[in-house]
């Protein structure tokens, strides 16, 4: 806290300060979308499709509205009726809400039964009768384009499973460079489809209110304002007559983001039956129908000199989309933010391609705690630089650095068309070789290698770009990625502020506190942080994409900014001095050269109430729509090592040391929480989750019986370090850093293991690397028998 | 549908009572009755221990019983570990030491961490890993939750001493 310009009494930036949120947390107290109660309220429950591909032949309802208690059971057909059975999902793509003519996934949504008890919905739905006629089913992503491939989308124009190509960078030039390279690398890397998989699942409360006609949408929302909007214009009820309320959120990492069908079929329900309709999805549910992500088939090449300086990239992806392709991002970016795959080195030409296909599985293609495609990029590029390594026999560090651009060359013009802010990549990595104590290790790896025993090091040295905007180049379904913030500060010189953002877990409550501290002075603990309500809290996107501090972080600043100008006229009355005579420090204006005299922001804001000067508006607030002048690009070395029983195949994870750079700090504590729990999910990606399919379409990661959530035991303990390399344009230099573990981590797992294996010809294993993987190579290489 | 069935349980020390489908789930019970929200579900497969409570001095996953079966019983959830207005020294470890974030696998993972120190009042590191290894974070990486109940286990020995150690409901 050495740096700190506020005393921790007004826990400004640098201080890690409990949060504030907590309190509610610990009780139980918190107020999550199931926790909602309300008078006369009913509930939802989806019938779904057992097969992949089928025509829907005929639903049969009449048993199911038999029983007791049923209120209703909604169909595609019903749906159809008011123009509702397909919604736009948020790339250019539709969806199907409630499924017509035919299913194109197992476990899509087919009909929408309400009734008085949870219980009678789900009985009631195992009554409803679907008449199913089996299609043929494209599983293979990689047989979709095939002249004999089922047609899946009957509804496009496009009579084939092509969704989109997209290509950037020089092709001609990139191949020039290829043709003459003295060394190339090259890797087919899959990034299997995983799925964020908060704790919470999805759901909502849909609670019409006919007598005043407004829709309170109580919903698991990243982005309430946003879902809105969307609501207004898909479902043509006013906007002004929607209130969005995302509570509490127990985990999104972008899983929060999409509309879901589920949330559109109780927002009929509300209206057509004019009673409150909770819809909440079961775990099973949450796994296999809500966005995905990752589930991308990569391959890239570097090419080099003999001395390891690399000369140009070259990337080929085919993208499983799913059923539609439901991905949630920018729409100039079919591919999200892929284009940071050239990472954190310095070369003049690169060229990526990515075709886009549908398949018979789950929609989505969803950024899960990464800035849309961001973590498939930074881990294509640092497993091929370690095949590169590999090629030219030299140490994946040295590598690294011989390539990496270097602190005087930013901002940096990427090859694929970033302006990277600002970067240290060599220091971020002298800090993870230091306190992992990289050359003691290389030496012990090759005393255990002589003994015949496997020890592996992987280091993974990402760049991220996060913090969209800028307005010019993004936005979602046409909704431009500013974002807000609105502070009021009370006569007594507290203040509440509320965000066009969402925390699921962050921490926002605390740390936009902070940063009201920081620029005002106010402690934190006199800040109340408000978000998530949409007739309340200003305009915004949500919190995804490590959005929050760069842009509402940012949008918080300037707003307390305002304020403070205003201030200083109420001080200047009040001291009765000139403006230009005022000097500020964290809390007070003082007159320069007498500091006795001196107004603190508390006497300033009762003033502004009480006591303005003449002619000022009353009242001390501010609301600032913040557009970001660019992206920012955190970054960080991550250095894994493991251990591999031979026996087993089994994989310990010995060490793990993350150095970070996210620009400057608000608060440490949470920072680092982050980390951990970033890593955690890194581990899980790198070694056990999968969402795979049979033959016949059938999901086979579904329940957390199969797609697994890693333990406590399997936990390792994680170390972390930073780096401060504060971004030029942010406000308070700022960078963004929830989802750095995310996307960092996998690469340097998957490196360890490699190079574990490396001196037996193994160059790539696709994740997650179980041990049976392992056990299996250790066969195939005599190492076992 | 077999017949309705009375069910009283003693919760956090109160008896409530309902009359309830043999197959309602004790968590659902828990949420409905007494309307006690902090005891989330989380899954369905009784992999994430959201839904943890402590039944007659042991941790149960509620999602995996059915309230008939904790009829005549007492038992704890996460709104019964406050006691005279008092945070009990798991939560002021969980705030402490950054152990939550999201705060869905708080109450379980508080419930999880009771059961532990009652059981072992000084736990090893391996032995608080061990003993939370039924309930899912998806937000901490765990680590931090082992220092909170670190945190706690140190606050109730200083506690017991002078006879402070809470007691179960």
């Amino acid at each position: 806290m050495g740096n700190c310009r506020t005393s921790p009494e007004i826990g400004g930036m640098g201080h890690s300060i409990k949060r504030k949120e907590d309190l509610r947390f610990i009780q139980g107290k918190g107020n999550y979308v199931d926790d909602v109660q309300l008078p006369d309220m009913v509930y939802g429950h989806i019938v779904r499709s057992p097969y992949a591909h089928a025509r829907l032949k005929g639903i049969n309802t009449a048993e199911a509205l038999k029983l007791p208690g049923v209120l209703a059971v909604i169909t595609g057909e019903d749906l159809a009726k008011a123009n509702l059975a397909w919604m736009p999902t948020l790339f250019f793509d539709k969806q199907m809400v409630l499924a017509t003519g035919k299913v194109l996934f197992q476990s899509q949504e087919v009909a929408f039964v309400v009734a008085e008890d949870p219980y009678i919905a789900a009985d009631a739905a195992e009554l409803v009768e679907v008449d199913y006629e089996e299609l043929p089913v494209l599983v293979d992503p990689h047989k979709a384009l095939d002249p004999g491939a089922p047609l899946l989308r009957e509804d496009r124009e496009q009579k084939d499973n092509h969704i989109f190509h997209w290509e950037i960078g020089d092709r001609a030039a990139t191949d020039k460079v290829f043709d003459d390279a003295e060394v190339k690398a090259r890797v087919h890397a899959f990034f299997p489809r995983c799925h964020p998989a908060p704790l919470e699942t999805c759901g909502c409360v849909a609670d019409f209110n006919p007598a005043t006609e407004r829709l309170t949408i109580y919903l698991t929302s990243q982005a309430p304002h946003a879902h809105r909007t969307l609501f207004a214009i898909v479902g043509g009820i006013p906007e002004q007559n929607i209130r969005v309320i995302s509570p509490d959120i127990g985990g999104g990492f972008g899983n929060k983001v999409p509309i879901y069908p589920g949330y559109v079929c109780a927002v009929v329900a509300s209206l057509t039956l004019k009673r409150p309709v909770k819809w909440i999805e079961t775990r099973s549910e949450n796994l296999q129908s809500t966005g995905f992500a990752r589930d991308y088939h990569m391959t890239a090449e570097l090419a080099a000199s003999k001395e390891g300086k690399i000369k140009a990239m070259r990337v080929k992806t085919l993208a499983d989309h799913g059923a539609f392709n439901a991905a949630a991002q920018p729409t100039k970016f079919p591919a999200g933010l892929f284009s940071i795959c050239t990472g954190a080195y310095d070369y003049p030409t690169a060229f990526c391609e990515v075709d886009g296909v549908y398949t018979n599985k789950a929609p989505g293609g969803i950024a899960y705690r990464c800035s849309f495609r961001v973590t498939e990029a930074a881990f294509l590029i640092e497993r091929v630089v370690d095949v590169l390594a590999l090629e030219l026999k030299m140490d994946p560090v040295e590598l690294r650095r011989k390539n990496f651009i270097a602190p005087d060359k930013f901002p940096y013009a990427s090859p694929l068309g970033w302006s990277y802010d600002s970067g240290n990549y060599d220091a971020a990595m002298q800090v993870a070789l230091d306190t992992i104590g990289y050359d003691s290790l290389r030496k012990e790896q090759a005393e255990k290698r002589a003994r015949g025993e496997l020890m592996g090091i992987g280091v993974s040295s990402f760049v991220e770009v996060v913090g969209a905007g800028p307005s010019h180049t993004f936005d979602i379904a046409g909704i431009k990625m500013f974002d807000s913030a609105e502070i009021r500060v009370h006569p007594t010189g507290k203040a509440i502020c509320r965000m066009g953002t969402k925390s699921q877990g962050q921490g926002h409550e605390t740390t936009y506190a902070q940063i009201v501290a920081e620029e005002l002075g106010i402690p934190a603990a006199d800040v109340t942080v408000e978000e998530g309500d949409t007739d309340t809290a200003p305009y915004g996107l949500g919190t995804y994409a490590s959005r929050s501090t760069p842009v509402s972080g940012a949008a918080t600043a300037m707003a307390a900014r305002k304020i403070r100008e205003k201030a200083k006229k109420i001080a200047a009355h009040l001291l009765e001095c000139s403006e230009e005579d005022l000097e500020w420090e964290p809390g007070k204006f003082s007159v320069k050269g007498a500091p006795g005299k001196s107004k603190s922001i508390q006497d300033i804001a009762f003033a502004a109430y009480t006591n303005m000067p003449q002619g000022m508006e009353p009242g001390l607030e501010a609301v600032d729509y913040y557009d970001p002048p660019n992206l920012t690009f955190p970054f960080g070395t991550y250095i894994c090592v493991v251990d591999i029983d031979k026996g087993t195949g089994e994989i310990k994870v010995r060490r793990f040391v993350a150095v970070d750079d996210c620009g400057n700090i608000i608060n440490p504590m949470i920072v680092e929480g982050q980390i951990h729990g970033g890593l955690t999910e890194g581990l899980a990606i790198a070694f056990m989750q999968e969402i795979s399919y049979d033959e016949s379409g059938n999901v086979q990661g579904g329940t957390f019986m199969d797609y697994l959530i890693p333990t406590s035991m399997e936990t390792p303990h994680w170390e972390t370090g930073k780096t401060c390399t504060p971004s030029p344009h942010h406000p308070f230099g700022a960078k963004g850093v929830g989802e750095s573990p995310n996307v960092g981590s996998p690469a340097a797992f998957v490196n360890a293991v490699v190079d574990a294996l490396s001196h037996l010809g193994v160059k790539h294993i696709d994740m997650p690397i179980a041990p049976w993987k392992v056990w299996n190579i250790l066969k195939e290489k005599g190492v076992v028998n | 549908m077999a017949a309705k069935q009375l069910v009283q349980i003693k919760v956090n020390g109160r008896l409530r009572e309902a009359t309830v489908e043999p197959r309602m789930l004790l968590v659902h019970f828990i949420r409905n009755f007494p309307g006690l929200t902090g005891t989330h579900v989380g899954c369905d497969t009784t992999h994430c221990g959201a839904c943890t409570v402590v039944l007659d001095g042991k941790t149960v996953k509620s999602c995996t019983m059915f309230a008939v079966q904790a009829d005549g019983r007492e038992l704890m959830t996460v709104e019964g570990l406050m006691q005279d207005g008092k945070l009990h020294p798991l939560q002021q470890g969980f705030k402490e030491e950054h152990g939550l974030q999201c705060g869905f696998c708080t109450p379980g993972m508080l419930m999880s961490s009771y059961a532990l120190l009652q059981k072992n009042p000084h736990p090893t590191e391996e032995e608080i890993r061990w003993g939370i290894s039924g309930n899912l974070c998806r937000c901490t990486g765990y680590q931090n939750i082992v220092k909170a109940v670190q945190f706690a286990a140190g606050k109730m020995d200083q506690g017991g001493k002078d006879g402070q150690l809470p007691n179960i409901a």
